[in-house]
């Protein structure tokens, strides 16, 4: 199906960056009206996804990450963040809620965040090659459009 | 300054404010760290009142902090929690490690 509207966003895997990724695509999402509430669960789950491939997916390096934002019919919103970092090797390990490769400050709660505040979460993953998240939310705005 | 800290030896009170984030985490811990190490208070209030956002790096912080004050002997307590930051913290089941009380506890 094709999107009615979408965004890129190409950005530095610089920590800085995560503030900046969570407002550009709420900003672009907030055409659908959305309510607080769903505009503050996209947040997180994009703040989530953009600091995993900072902290993990690019751990010690440099690289680029790529966001894809689509809006398609019924207020169905698609998020696609990627990097082309280490990769996860068992993936239904990593998603397990408390998993984590950084157990002193982080609580592995990452991927059960993106997957509660979201309507679907699927992770797609090559070690070496890198990893693609997908956020799938509906807006029950309050004005369909 | 993201976190203002105020000594005393029964409760020091971490007053975090901004958003919380693992660029912004990383400053908060380690002030918070270096006054409850130098203090050792019986208890450590982390303050979110004036917090406008939080993801998992929020979780980390007060379990981190948890298992510091926990060592040395002290309790933690969250307050000032938006709406929207309890959701992330119930999903941790933070409010089994320490008293957590909302913005605008009425409703
Ligand atoms: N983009 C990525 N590239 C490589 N590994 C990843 C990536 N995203 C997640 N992982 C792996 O999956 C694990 C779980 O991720 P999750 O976000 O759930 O927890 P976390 O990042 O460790 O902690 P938290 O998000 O609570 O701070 C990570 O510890 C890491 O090993
Ligand atoms: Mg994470």
């Amino acid at each position: 199906m094709k999107a009615l509207n979408e965004m890129k966003l190409t950005l530095e895997s610089r920590s800085v960056n995560e503030s900046f990724a969570r407002v550009a695509v709420s900003a672009f999402v907030a055409s659908l009206d959305p309510t607080v509430e769903e505009i503050s669960d996209i947040k997180t789950a994009v703040s989530e996804a953009v600091t995993n491939c900072i902290v993990h997916g690019y751990k010690n390096t440099m690289g680029r990450i790529y966001i894809w934002v689509g809006i398609f019919e019924n207020n169905v919103v698609k998020i696609r963040i990627r990097d082309r970092g280490c990769g996860i090797a068992d993936i239904a390990q990593a998603m397990a809620p408390l998993f984590s490769t950084e157990p002193e400050e982080r609580a592995g709660l990452g991927f059960a965040v993106m997957q509660s505040f979201c309507d679907k979460l699927s992770v797609r993953s090559t070690p070496g090659k890198g990893t693609t998240v997908t956020l799938i939310k509906t807006i029950e705005s309050r004005e369909q459009c | 300054m993201p976190v203002r800290i105020e000594k005393n030896k029964n409760l020091t009170t971490a007053y975090l404010s901004g958003e919380i984030d693992h660029h912004s985490c990383v400053l908060i811990r380690d002030e918070i760290d270096k006054t409850v190490n130098m203090v050792a208070p019986r208890e450590l209030c982390l303050d979110f009142m004036h917090v406008s956002f939080m993801d998992s790096s929020g979780i980390g912080l007060v379990m981190g902090r948890y298992k510091l004050m926990h060592a040395l002997g002290g309790r933690l307590r969250v307050s000032g929690v938006s709406r929207s930051a309890m959701k992330v913290m119930k999903l941790a089941g933070l409010d089994m490690l320490a008293k957590i009380d909302c913005k605008g506890e009425t409703k």
